[in-house]
C-alpha cells in the first residue's frame, strides 16, 4: 500500500488511476502517455482535473502544449538507479514552465527525496512504512548547497557573498 | 617519524571554508545515519548500496574498500600524515594511489568508516561521490600552478567544477559514472580525451583565455578519444555548458544495458554534431536563465586560493653535482619549473618489485616531511600512481633523493619501462579476471638494469586485471590485459595506445601469454623496437611507423600460443 | 561451497552447517548441486538478519587430500592477496 505525501504530510489522493483498456470514471483521473494520446480530446474535454503518469524514458516535452493542462504529472522511477526523472522534473519547472503537481512514484530512496524535492517534485507516493518525519528528515539532513536548482535556494555561493 | 625540525608548511590551496566545512560534516552525518540503517536492516544491500558507493566504499574480494577523494590529485602534508595515520589506524598500515589520483584503502571494516569519514573532515578531506553513477574526483595535470607550460593554473577551475559537481540534485543517478579532467597545456599529463568529458583551457585568436570542452572519452570495455563540444566557450559560460552536456546523457542516455550506457556510448550512438546540437539548446537555455553564470570575482576568489607561492629570489638554477646516482634520477625525474632555482621532482612509487603506486604508513610520514621540509607542504598524485613534488629548490634535490632512497622510492624511472601503471586486479578486486601487480613486478625486474632503461627510452606500460581498463591498457605505449580462459590467468598484448595530447586506442595483438610468458613476450616486443628504430623514436613512435606485423611475430616466437 | 561477506567488517566467510566459519578448510563442501542450492535458499532467507552480504555458490574440488577452489579468485579470496602475504587469512589474520 502507498500514502501519498505533500507539503511535509500526507495528503488524500484525489486522483483514480486508470488502466489503459479501461473506461474513464468520473472525477479526477490519472492515465498514461499513451492512453492520453489515444484519447486527448476526450480527456481535455472533461472539467475534472487530469493527471498523466510518464515512464522514465517518456520526455515530458512529448506533451507538447498540452503540458498545463495537466494539474498532476507522475514521474516514475521504475528502479531507483534511474534518474532521468530527476531531468524531466527540472525541465518541467524551467523550459515547461509546469506549475502544477510533480509527484515521484515507483521505487525510490528516502534518500533521494531531497534531490527530487529540489529539482521541482512536490509530491510523494511512498510505501506505508516511509513516515512524514522520515521525509522531513530528508530534506534537512544537508543545510546548504553548491548549485542552484528548481526550488531557487539559495547557494553556498550566495551565502559567501552575503545573499 | 615526524620530523619536528621542521614547521609543517601549509600549502597555497583550496581552504575549506564554515560552509565547506559543514557540508562534509553533514554528509558524514548522513553516512553514519545510512550505515546505522543498514546494520539494523531498515536498509536491504541493494538499497544500501548505492549509498555506500556515493560515499566511496566498495565491498571487494577480502573487505571492504573506501576511496578518498584527492581533488585534482593535491594534498597538504597534513592530509598525508591523517592518510598515514588511518592506514595505521584503521587499514594494515598501506594505502594505494590511484589511476584517477585518488588513495583507496584495501582493508576497511563497514563499522568504523563514519569514523574515518570524520578524523578526514577534520583535515579538509571526504570519500564524497568517488563511485556511483555520479560525477566522480575531478582531476588535473600534476604539474599545474608549477610548470611554465600552463595557459594559467587548471586547479581552480577544477576546483570550482568539483563544487558544482558535489551532490548535484540533477545528476546524482546518471546512467554510469562521470569522470571530468582539466587541463592548460598542450602536452596532456592528465590524459584529457580518455574523459567523459574535459575542459582544456586555450587562447582564442584574440588572446581571451577560455575553455575547450570535450565529451565521450572513455576506458573500459569499449574504448573512445573524446570528441569536441565547443571549440570555445568563455569563462563565464562553463558551468552552464557543463551542466548541458550532463544534462542531455542524463535524459538521453541508454538505462537497459550497463555496458552501454557511458556517454561515449551516447555520442557514438547519435554522433558528436547531434551531439553538440543537444547540448547547444541546453546552454542556451541556461546562459538565458543566467543562474549557471560564473562571475569574474567569483573566479578571481577560487583562483587566489592557488596562488603561486613567494619563490625564492637569487637561488642557483643549475642541477647540482651530488654522484652518477643523483645524475640519473635527475634526467628522469626532475622536470623544469617555472621559477628560477626551482624543479618539479617526481616521486616514482614504482621501484622494481614494488607493487605500483602503494606507500605505507611510515612511507606517507616520511614523505609529508618531505613536504614539509622541500616542497612547501605539498604534494600532488598522478594518474600514472606517482607522486609530485611541484615548488622544490634545484639546491636541495640531492637531499630529497636521499631521502627517497632510505624510502625505497628512489627508482630513477619516471616514464621508463618500469614506471607501469598496474590495476589492483584479481589480488584484490571483485571484477578482475587476473591477477596484474605481480606482472607489473615482474615485468619490472626483467627491465630493472638502467642502462637498459634508459636505451630503451619512455615506454608507457599499462596492466589492467579486467575489460574494466582501470590500469588504462587501451592507453598502453604497451597495454597488458588480464583475462581469464578456463580458470586461468592469460595476458593479452595491447600496442601502440596513448593517453597524451596525441591519443590514440591501442591494437590487441593476438592470443593471451600465460602468466610465466608475459615477459619474455613484452621482452621480445621491446627488441623488435630497439632492432628498428630510427632517429630517436620513442617505442610509440616506431610502432606507429612499422605497424603490429614484426612485433606480433616476435612476440608469439617462442610462446605457447593460448 | 557457500562464501559471503560479513556485514559489519566485510571478512570472508565460510557456511557450516547453519553457521559461518572464516577459513575456507573448515567449510562444508556440497555433493551436489541440489544440495548447495538448498544451502543458498537458506543463506539467502537469512539475509534480513543483517550478518552477512552477498552469498554465492563456487566450485571446489579434492587436489592431494585438500579441498581447493576451481577458480584462482577463489583461491585468493580464501587465502589473501598474493602480492601481500603478511595480511589475509594467510598470515593468520580471521
Amino acid at each position: 500500500m502507498t500514502k501519498l505525501i505533500k507539503s511535509g504530510a500526507y495528503a488524500q489522493d484525489i486522483f483514480a488511476p486508470v488502466a489503459d483498456d479501461a473506461a474513464l470514471p468520473e472525477g479526477a483521473v490519472i492515465v498514461s502517455l499513451g492512453r492520453f494520446q489515444k484519447d486527448r480530446e476526450a480527456l481535455l474535454a472533461r472539467n475534472t482535473p487530469i493527471g498523466i503518469r510518464l515512464q522514465s524514458s517518456e520526455n515530458p516535452e512529448l506533451l507538447g502544449a498540452d503540458v498545463n493542462h495537466f494539474s498532476l504529472i507522475a514521474l516514475e522511477f521504475p528502479k531507483f538507479r534511474d534518474g532521468r526523472a530527476f531531468s524531466w522534473a527540472r525541465m518541467l519547472r524551467t523550459r515547461l514552465g509546469f506549475s502544477g503537481e510533480i509527484r515521484a512514484v515507483g521505487d525510490f530512496l528516502f534518500d533521494q527525496v531531497n534531490y527530487q524535492h529540489r529539482v521541482g517534485f512536490d509530491a510523494w507516493e511512498v510505501p506505508d512504512h516511509f513516515t512524514v518525519e522520515m521525509f522531513n528528515r530528508a530534506l534537512t539532513e544537508m543545510t546548504n548547497v553548491y548549485q542552484p536548482s528548481s526550488d531557487g535556494k539559495k547557494t553556498i555561493r550566495e551565502l559567501r557573498a552575503g545573499g | 617519524m615526524l620530523n619536528t625540525l621542521v614547521k609543517p608548511a601549509q600549502p597555497n590551496m583550496y581552504r575549506y571554508d564554515e560552509f565547506d566545512a559543514q557540508f562534509v560534516g553533514e554528509r558524514v552525518n548522513q553516512f553514519a545515519g545510512q550505515v546505522a540503517r543498514r546494520l539494523s536492516g531498515e536498509l536491504t544491500e541493494d538499497q544500501f548500496k548505492p549509498l555506500r558507493l556515493m560515499n566511496g566504499l566498495y565491498l571487494q574480494l577480502h573487505a571492504y574498500m573506501l576511496r578518498i577523494a584527492v581533488p585534482y590529485g593535491t594534498l597538504s602534508s597534513k592530509q598525508m600524515r591523517k592518510l598515514a595515520h588511518i592506514a595505521r589506524t584503521y587499514d594494515k598500515n598501506f594505502g594505494h594511489f590511484t589511476t584517477r589520483t585518488n588513495l583507496q584503502f584495501n582493508w576497511i571494516k563497514l563499522v568504523d568508516v563514519p569514523k574515518i569519514l570524520r578524523e578526514l573532515a577534520d583535515v579538509e578531506m571526504h570519500c564524497i561521490q568517488t563511485s556511483g553513477n555520479c560525477v566522480r574526483n575531478v582531476t588535473a595535470d600534476q604539474f599545474a600552478g608549477a610548470t611554465d607550460e600552463e595557459i594559467e593554473d587548471p586547479r581552480p577551475l577544477a576546483e570550482i567544477i568539483r563544487q558544482w559537481s558535489s551532490l548535484h540534485p540533477e545528476f546524482v543517478f546518471l546512467a554510469r559514472k562521470f569522470k571530468i579532467a582539466v587541463g592548460a597545456t598542450e602536452k596532456d599529463r592528465a590524459a584529457l580525451l580518455y574523459h567523459d568529458m574535459a575542459v582544456q583551457i586555450v587562447k582564442n585568436a584574440q588572446g581571451r583565455v577560455g575553455y575547450k570542452v570535450f565529451a565521450g572519452g572513455g576506458m573500459g570495455r569499449t574504448p573512445y578519444i573524446a570528441h569536441v563540444m565547443s571549440e570555445f566557450v568563455e569563462r563565464e559560460d562553463i558551468l552552464a555548458y557543463l551542466e548541458a552536456v550532463l544534462r542531455v546523457y542524463n535524459q538521453d542516455s541508454r538505462r537497459d544495458n550497463i555496458h552501454k550506457q557511458r556517454i561515449k556510448i551516447l555520442i557514438n550512438a547519435i554522433g558528436p554534431e547531434e551531439m553538440r546540437r543537444r547540448v547547444q539548446r541546453e546552454f542556451e537555455e541556461l546562459k538565458r536563465m543566467g543562474t549557471l553564470q560564473l562571475p569574474k570575482d567569483e573566479l578571481d576568489r577560487i583562483t587566489a586560493y592557488f596562488a603561486p607561492p613567494r619563490f625564492e629570489a637569487g637561488l642557483s638554477d643549475t642541477l647540482p653535482e651530488a654522484g652518477a646516482d643523483f645524475a640519473n634520477w635527475a634526467q628522469t625525474n626532475v622536470y623544469k619549473h617555472k621559477a628560477p632555482g626551482y624543479a618539479i621532482a617526481t616521486i616514482t612509487l614504482k621501484t622494481p618489485g614494488q607493487v605500483p603506486g602503494d606507500a605505507t604508513s611510515e612511507q606517507m610520514d616520511a614523505i609529508a616531511d618531505l613536504m614539509d621540509q622541500f616542497s612547501l607542504g605539498e604534494v600532488r598524485v598522478t594518474h600514472e600512481q606517482n607522486l609530485v613534488l611541484p615548488h622544490v629548490r634545484k639546491t636541495d634535490l640531492p637531499a630529497i633523493y636521499a631521502k627517497l632512497k632510505e624510502l625505497d622510492f628512489a627508482s630513477p624511472n619516471a616514464g621508463l619501462i618500469t614506471d607501469i601503471i598496474a590495476c589492483p586486479g584479481l589480488d584484490y578486486c571483485d571484477l578482475a579476471n587476473a591477477r596484474s601487480i605481480p606482472i607489473a613486478q615482474k615485468i619490472a625486474k626483467r627491465f630493472e638494469n638502467l642502462d637498459r632503461q634508459h636505451e630503451i627510452g619512455e615506454l608507457k606500460i599499462k596492466i589492467s586485471g579486467c575489460i574494466n581498463a582501470c590500469g588504462h591498457h587501451h592507453a598502453g605505449h604497451i597495454g597488458i590485459l588480464g583475462v581469464d580462459k578456463k580458470g586461468v590467468e592469460f595476458y593479452q598484448l595491447v600496442l601502440g595506445g596513448s593517453g597524451a595530447e596525441d591519443a590514440s586506442i591501442g591494437t590487441i595483438m593476438g592470443p593471451g601469454f600465460g602468466e610465466h610468458e608475459i615477459a619474455d613476450a613484452v621482452e621480445r616486443v621491446v627488441n623488435v623496437y630497439l632492432a628498428e628504430r630510427k632517429d630517436g623514436e620513442r617505442f610509440l613512435d616506431t610502432y606507429r611507423r612499422i605497424g603490429m606485423e614484426k612485433f606480433k611475430v616476435a612476440a608469439y616466437k617462442e610462446a605457447v600460443a593460448a | 561451497m557457500l562464501t559471503a561477506n560479513r556485514l559489519r567488517d566485510g571478512d570472508v566467510l565460510y557456511r557450516k552447517g547453519d553457521g559461518w566459519v572464516p577459513m575456507l578448510a573448515d567449510g562444508e563442501t556440497y555433493a551436489d548441486q541440489a544440495q548447495a542450492d538448498a544451502a543458498l535458499a537458506a543463506a539467502t532467507a537469512e539475509l534480513v538478519r543483517n550478518e552477512f552480504v552477498a552469498p554465492y555458490l563456487f566450485e571446489v574440488r579434492e587436489v592431494n587430500g585438500k579441498i581447493r577452489p576451481v577458480k584462482e579468485r577463489e583461491i585468493i579470496r580464501a587465502a589473501g592477496p598474493t602480492v601481500h602475504p603478511h595480511t589475509g587469512k594467510q598470515a593468520g589474520q580471521i
